[in-house]
């Protein structure tokens, strides 16, 4: 006889524990949260690039891209991260072929990147099919694992991220050249062809980073929503990027406790929380411009 | 036998022998194929919303709605999972939630930019919140089980009940019937939307009218390939016919005509083989557009510069 069925039917962290201090208690949290923190840390840099380089939807198609790297790597038995970044930094490197010099994408390029999207995300699906475990396969990579996080894993998390910041560091005042203004740029001698690379790369070693924690799908609330927060609130690059990199630590922190201590999954608060202070800014910000306008200056000229 | 007469000029192929092994066997299995209930019916579904999605996604490619039509169909996973959390049709799910979001994205970005990274936060959550919905789906009852929420994110066409697959036909006729009855302004607005306005085209309701559309068709592409993959099918036939001519109405037949006909071979080759359907349809599709973007560039190459050859259409 089971004892209790509320322990069953309510899966996962279902402990209910009423203080803040059992947060810490077991050992996965812990590694959730360490796991959680290197990665806004890394996606959130990233992420403000991303944004300012109008690519949002090449880190959507590398995600996605990432999927059936992920899966034919289990299919291999080797690691599902080895197959992330390889099928990453191929699809960064091909984006970048595509793209050329210009950071943002023409409609051929989108349409290219789109094909190439939904293709992988089969190829994904056709390697998990021949592979064993079906369900929870997918899931694992679309929703990611935060809550199964290996200290082999977090060992190599740790890794990527300091790569991936001590990168980002190094390139970032070009790589802002060349992003603001990219023609600029390169008749000032910036190697702006080189330097969209290296941020592709760098974009697919995140992704791959941030996938095996937070899933295919819900990547964006941690590379795009606290950048495009923080590009609300200023347009300067240094602030913006501390600001997005704080917002992306408040947001996993806040989303990981509260799951801990509710029945329902981290994706969700996550995300919540992170378009809940994308809105509120929003508004907040299109008030505050209301208000410093003179009223009904330029409304005539507001084109829908 | 036949030989193969080369073109002297370009050394191209002319005429291939046509070898044809099992004729009548390929005719007999294709018999049997069809005599199946969940076939039949899996060919009227297919056949409804693959001309559907060519037709609206001919659209979507003129109009550079990629990314958000990407985000369309990934709002069906929420969409669907909720309807069936909520026990009504996840057909009706999905263009419920569908045609808001697509409606609520044209208020809320009104530069291009920022539609592209308003797009990127909302997508972010839509999938957080089909997360959530997962879990209370599957939490909710034992019997249960997970396979619904891949199901519904990569398609099972072959799981169709004869009602649904009838109202999946009917939904596509009436927006194949729409589409005819809009198809000029509609056009003509994707193409130019200033020019249009200015000659008193109604583009702002048209472009509701096409978002609506476009929800409706995502609704209907998910029973089929699920709501990660309708990307191939809205896309990449657009594409495709986009690179094969430049007329616009023949590429829109095209681009229709193109969607079934890999929604066709998907579906005899899932039948013959034991692989899922949506990845034959995403995969040929696929091959389809590597195949006409190598031979464009092998014809680019073998071309000489400066002389316009009059091959097969640039």
């Amino acid at each position: 006889m089971v004892p209790s069925s509320t322990a069953i039917v309510v899966p996962g962290l279902s402990a209910r524990l009423p203080l803040l201090g059992d947060l810490f208690a077991y050992h996965f949290m812990v590694n959730a949260f360490l796991a959680g923190t290197l990665i806004a840390l890394t996606a959130a840099p990233v992420g403000y690039f991303l944004v300012l380089r109008g690519q949002s939807f090449v880190g959507h198609a590398l995600s996605h891209v990432g999927f059936a790297g992920a899966a034919a790597a289990v299919l291999l038995g080797i690691s599902p991260v080895l197959g992330l970044l390889a099928v990453g930094v191929v699809g960064a490197l091909g984006i970048g072929t595509l793209g050329g010099s210009s950071p943002r994408l023409g409609i051929a390029n989108d349409i290219a990147v789109g094909t190439v999207l939904a293709f992988s995300l089969s190829l994904g699906l056709f390697f998990i099919r021949l592979s064993s475990s079906y369900a929870a396969n997918v899931y694992g990579f679309l929703f990611g694992t935060i809550l199964g996080i290996s200290d082999q894993s977090l060992r190599l998390i740790a890794v990527l991220s300091a790569v991936t910041l001590v990168l980002i560091g190094l390139v970032a005042r070009p790589l802002l050249f060349a992003s603001v203004d990219p023609s600029v740029a390169a008749a000032r001698g910036v190697p702006v062809r080189a330097l969209s690379y290296v941020f592709l790369v760098l974009l697919a070693v995140a992704v791959a980073e941030a996938v095996q924690v937070v899933g295919v799908l819900l990547i964006f609330a941690l590379l795009v929503t606290p950048a495009a927060t923080a590009q609300q609130i200023t347009a300067r690059p240094g602030r913006a990027v501390a600001l997005a990199t704080a917002l992306a630590l408040v947001v996993t922190w806040a989303g990981l406790a509260v799951a801990y201590y509710s029945a329902y999954p981290v994706g969700f608060f996550v995300t919540t929380f992170a378009f809940g202070v994308y809105l509120l800014t929003r508004g907040a910000r299109s008030v505050w411009m209301r208000g410093r306008r003179q009223p009904s200056a330029r409304r005539v000229g507001a084109v829908g | 036998m036949i030989g193969v007469v080369l073109d002297a000029v370009d050394g191209m192929p002319v005429g291939l022998p046509l070898v044809v092994p099992n004729l009548a066997g390929a005719v007999q299995s294709l018999r049997t194929m069809l005599e199946l209930d969940f076939m039949r019916q899996a060919f009227l579904a297919g056949t409804a919303l693959s001309l559907v999605a060519g037709l609206v996604g001919y659209l979507v490619v003129l109009r550079r709605l990629i990314f958000t039509s990407d985000f369309l169909s990934h709002v069906a996973f929420p969409g669907a999972l909720g309807a069936i959390l909520l026990g009504i049709s996840p057909l009706l799910g999905v263009f419920g939630l569908s045609a808001s979001v697509a409606l609520g994205l044209s208020a809320l970005g009104e530069r291009a930019r920022a539609r592209d990274v308003t797009t990127g936060t909302a997508l972010a959550w839509v999938f957080g919140v089909g997360a959530l919905l997962l879990s209370l789906y599957t939490s909710g009852s034992s019997a249960r089980n997970s396979t619904v929420g891949v199901n519904v994110l990569f398609g099972s066409i072959f799981g169709l009940q004869t009602r649904q697959a009838q109202l999946v036909a009917l939904v596509g006729a009436l927006v194949v019937v729409v589409l005819l009855v809009v198809a000029r302004p509609l056009l003509f607005a994707s193409l130019d939307p200033d020019v249009a306005a200015a000659r008193g085209v109604p583009v702002r309701l048209l472009n509701a009218v096409f978002l609506i559309l476009l929800a409706v068709t995502t609704a209907e592409a998910v029973q089929a390939v699920g709501a990660l993959l309708i990307f191939a099918l809205l896309i990449t036939p657009a594409a495709i016919a986009r690179r094969l001519t430049v007329r616009p109405y023949a590429a829109w037949l095209l681009s229709g005509l193109l969607a079934i006909g890999f929604t066709w071979a998907g579906l005899v080759l899932a039948y013959e083989l034991p692989y899922p359907v949506s990845f034959f349809i995403t995969g040929l599709a696929f091959a389809g557009y590597v195949a006409v973007v190598a031979v464009q560039w092998v014809a680019t190459l073998r071309r000489p510069a400066g002389r316009t050859a009059p091959g097969p259409a640039g």
